[in-house]
């Protein structure tokens, strides 16, 4: 299995493609980065003026953290447009180019290709957002400096510096979490058909459905919502609160696990399936 | 010819809605044996190639090699096999030789340089090891093609159209090299080819294949030597051999004239007796042009003239 994903991993990364999320990441990273360099101070300013009256603001608030928390939020939306490219490619791609005939006709089950897949899938997932985290961390620590971390949600909520470090980690890996179901929607119409547009075309408008979904004020739905893995995509943001509501991140990683493992499931049937006929 | 069966295939059956690809198969492959397998367009010999391979799923029948079931012994079964099925595909972004890198691993073959460079080498590729393979023609595919089949030491090598796209001095390097896998290497061969001749050329024993059914079976030279070729007599004097032939048992072999020639159809033994009856006769024959080949007898089979 090892071998198989180290294949799979040369694979994805000798491809173009896999590197338009990684350039995109980076350069929005450094736009938000420079942008915030110069007006920065404004927005924070703007935001803190309703509270300067009751607290008194001490140390540099400005800083690397808030810079971070900030571009976490703002790109992490955007990232499964990214991901999907990949994603929507990893199986479609080997019947567009015929490649099945060639990996299924030697000494590996169907089980251990589609596994291998989408372990490969998964760490692509973590080394995106590793990078980037690399960028809205390091270099916006290196850029801003460190400081207690303003967090501009519901309410306000100053984390001390000392404090923030493991609640980065903690979005982010829940971040993956919510990515890596993203790509499962994508390997799971990629099994499907025998061209990489169809599977990205077809799990952003998963995606789309289930956010107009969640956000249509009908009761019915409103009850679905909960189920909805849309609705549990954003939770990475209650590391940041105060307290961490743990129940409900626990509850959202339940539900996304299902549904990853739900959309593993189905692919495996359908590949296992499948006459390869490319 | 040796007994040990390599293939055996019972009452496969592939249907496609309402569609019978393939229907009914049986078929045998013995170990040493260049297996031939024939048929035009659409016969099914493709489809059957896949359901050996595990590619697609037949809808009833079974199927044997080395004696185990495909469904049950996969793995066993496909690390003793090497195949190209129709043109081969492979990862165009990537050189030959990361190609057969990650191809040879999955096979569990041995994937150092030199292994890898063994292989390239034997069917021609070893000067542009490192170019993309979106750079190759669609003949370097197809040797690069046979090299990922071999890498792994097979001892059944299945080859579905090996030669398409190559120029004739390729495609005489690969049937030698398919001749040297057979003889010297005591490999069994398994070959889907639409040039006959090739087939002809290669191949120890061989199935017809027309609308998914078998047409014939048998050796080569059997199935040649039943049935009658097509041959000219060149003679000096037509009309004194017309006549000759009109009195003779002969006539009925005749067929036809044109200029000097005398047309006839005759079994392999026939040609040597019929010259014999005109030597005989002091007709002195200049030429003995067979024109038959295994090429008439696979149109004549898949035409449903013959059975």
């Amino acid at each position: 299995m090892i071998t198989l994903v180290i294949i799979e991993l040369q694979k994805i990364f000798k491809k173009w493609r896999t590197y338009i999320g990684f350039i995109a990441i980076g350069l929005l990273a450094i736009i938000v980065q420079l942008a915030l360099y110069f007006t920065g101070q404004k927005l924070i300013d703007s935001q803190l003026k309703n509270f300067e009256q009751t607290f008194i603001m001490v140390g540099n608030l400005f800083n690397g953290y808030f810079i971070a928390h900030l571009i976490l939020g703002a790109l992490i939306i955007h990232v499964p447009f990214l991901i999907v490219l990949v994603g929507g490619d990893l199986l479609a791609g080997e019947a567009t180019a015929g490649t099945y005939r060639m990996i299924l006709t030697r000494p590996v089950s169907r089980l251990q290709v589609i596994t291998s897949k989408f372990i490969s899938g998964f760490i692509y997932v973590v080394l995106l957002l590793a990078w980037l985290a690399f960028l809205s961390i390091g270099v916006s620590l290196i850029i801003f400096g460190s400081g207690p971390l303003l967090s501009l949600g519901n309410g306000i909520v100053i984390i001390a510096e000392n404090d923030i470090l493991w609640r980065f980690l903690g979005a982010y890996a829940f971040a993956a979490l919510s990515m890596t179901t993203v790509i499962c929607f994508a390997i799971l119409f990629s099994s499907l058909v025998q061209n990489a547009i169809g599977p990205i075309v077809s799990t952003m408008a998963v995606i789309f459905v289930f956010l107009i979904l969640s956000a249509l004020p009908v009761e019915f739905l409103q009850n679905l919502r909960p189920y909805f893995f849309t609705s549990h995509m954003l939770q990475w943001d209650n590391f940041f609160r105060d307290p961490v509501n743990y129940s409900e991140i626990l509850k959202s990683t339940w539900i996304l696990l299902a549904h990853i493992a739900g959309l593993y499931l189905i692919t495996t049937y359908i590949f296992i399936k499948k006459d390869i006929l490319s | 010819m040796n007994s040990e069966q390599v293939i055996e295939v019972r009452g496969l059956t592939k249907k496609f809605r309402n569609l019978t690809a393939v229907d009914n198969l049986d078929l045998n492959v013995y170990r040493g044996d260049v297996f031939g397998f024939l048929g035009p367009n659409g016969a099914g010999k493709s489809t059957t190639i896949r359901m050996l391979l595990s590619l697609i799923k037949p809808t009833s029948g079974e199927m044997k090699i080395f004696n185990k079931s495909i469904v049950k012994d996969r793995k066993e079964i496909f690390s003793k096999v090497g195949a190209i099925v129709e043109k081969p595909d492979f990862y165009l972004y990537l050189s030959a030789y990361k190609n057969l890198e990650i191809l040879g691993k999955l096979s569990g073959a041995d994937t150092s340089k030199k292994k890898i460079m063994e292989m390239l080498e034997l069917v021609g590729l070893e000067k542009r090891y490192k170019s993309k393979v979106k750079t190759y023609s669609h003949g370097m595919k197809q040797r690069l093609g046979l090299a990922q089949a071999l890498l792994h030491d097979p001892e059944l090598i299945i080859l579905d159209e090996p030669t398409t796209g190559l120029d004739p001095q390729g495609m005489k390097e690969i049937r030698d090299l398919i001749i040297y896998l057979s003889r010297e290497k005591g490999k069994t061969i398994f070959l889907s080819s639409h040039i006959l001749h090739e087939v002809e050329l290669i191949a120890t024993r061989m199935i017809i294949l027309n609308k998914g059914k078998v047409q014939v079976e048998g050796t080569v030279e059997d199935l040649l030597k039943s049935d009658k070729v097509s041959v000219t007599f060149e003679v000096d004097n037509v009309q004194e051999v017309q006549n000759v032939i009109n009195e003779s048992l002969w006539k009925e072999s005749y067929k036809s004239t044109f200029k000097n020639e005398l047309k006839f159809e005759l079994t392999k033994d026939e040609i040597t007796n019929l010259n014999k009856f005109l030597v005989e006769k002091k007709i002195a024959v200049s030429a003995i042009v067979p024109v038959r080949s295994l090429e008439d007898y696979f149109l004549k089979i898949t035409e449903g003239g013959e059975k």
